[in-house]
């Protein structure tokens, strides 16, 4: 299963939650997947998937997901410590690790070879942190709603991505859609 | 130990609305940053680079919070990108309160070289910028921190070493 493939299983789970998704393919393929208003897309700024929709579960309660990648935790590994040291129950990290930088030519990442994205989110402190293979990824997100227990799942997959169109939605309408969405 | 000036500080933070703010210290910030820990107004998480805290108060504000950054000068060379592609693309108001490392007064020669190139970086980016220099320009900060809410931009707020110097 390819990245696509993960987030097809995830759709149902996923479509009336607060979604932070990751720039480029992610963002993309959920996009051209299943456009929702409750779905914030990141048009730049690589890495701070993470961090945008962990701010957002600081400031409410509505459970949030952020749809982050193993190349961008590894350029923003350091947030896996305030994340873990600031827990808030209503925050699902799913980390799609599929071992490359899927929206730049699939060139490997470290995450697929040596350094395991589960263990540093534990060594950062981080007390629920689950690695799957990527067909369980949907009951593992769905556990984690269920549970309310702030979770980073971690979701092994291959690598690959399918063609679908850029965003070209104004970034404005995106936030002000989004923002609506939060506080219905 | 916190003065006066940073209880003003924070207190015109709070008068404005704001109630998350993130942080990277400096040793110039490290009165403020005492104060924001006792305020209960106040949801401070500190982060570890400050381009990860322009990605909190991004989300905080997504979720209707009223975020600011504290950092020092040197920062601006890492959250150039961000500026661009998030605070300033999505439209999203971000008051910087920035030590001003460098200026007269600097013990470290080191930090001279980002404060040549401070202003020049904010002036790229078309930020709106204040630099508080002596005491009473301190009294600016209400009208700024408004306007930054009415802009939606990130605005940032220079504090060099004859300022805090001056602090009582």
């Amino acid at each position: 299963m390819i990245r696509n493939d993960v987030l097809k299983t995830l759709l149902p789970i996923i479509r009336d939650e607060l979604v932070v998704c990751n720039i480029g393919a992610p963002s993309q393929e959920l996009h051209a997947l299943d456009d929702q208003p409750t779905n914030f897309y990141m048009l730049g700024t690589m890495g701070l998937s993470s961090s945008i929709g962990f701010g957002l579960a600081l400031a409410q309660d509505k459970p949030v997901i952020s749809i982050d990648g193993d190349g961008s935790i590894l350029t923003n590994m350091a947030t896996l410590s305030t994340i873990a040291n600031n827990p808030r129950d209503n925050f699902i990290l799913l980390i799609i690790d599929n071992g490359s930088y899927g929206s730049t030519g699939d060139q490997p990442t470290y995450a697929g070879r040596k350094t395991s994205l589960a263990a540093v989110a534990t060594a950062c402190g981080c007390d629920h942190v689950v690695e799957v293979d990527a067909a369980q990824t949907a009951a593992a997100v769905k556990a984690a709603l269920e549970a309310r227990k702030m979770t980073i799942i971690v979701s092994k997959c291959d690598s690959g991505n399918v063609q679908v169109p850029v965003i070209d939605r104004n970034p404005i309408v995106i936030r002000e859609r989004f923002m609506e969405a939060v506080e219905a | 130990m916190a003065k006066t000036l940073d209880k003003r500080i924070i207190g015109d933070f709070t008068a404005a609305g704001v109630d998350f703010v993130t942080s990277v210290p400096c040793k110039q910030l490290a009165g403020t940053i005492e104060v924001l820990d006792q305020t209960p107004a106040i949801t401070h998480v500190p982060s570890n680079k400050e381009d990860e805290g322009m990605g909190l108060c991004a989300g905080a504000y997504m979720g209707g919070m009223r975020p600011a950054i504290f950092m020092q000068n040197t920062a601006l060379g890492v959250v150039v990108n961000t500026l661009a592609t998030l605070i300033q693309f999505y439209q999203i108001p971000l008051p910087m309160l920035i030590s001003y490392r460098g200026e007269v007064g600097e013990p470290v020669a080191c930090q001279v070289e980002m404060a040549l190139h401070t202003k020049a970086i904010l002036n790229q980016l078309h930020i709106p910028t204040y630099h508080f220099h002596t005491l009473a320009d301190v009294e600016e900060l209400p009208g700024i921190l408004a306007h930054t809410q009415m802009c939606k931009k990130p605005v940032a707020i220079l504090t060099d070493a004859s300022f805090w110097r001056a602090a009582t």
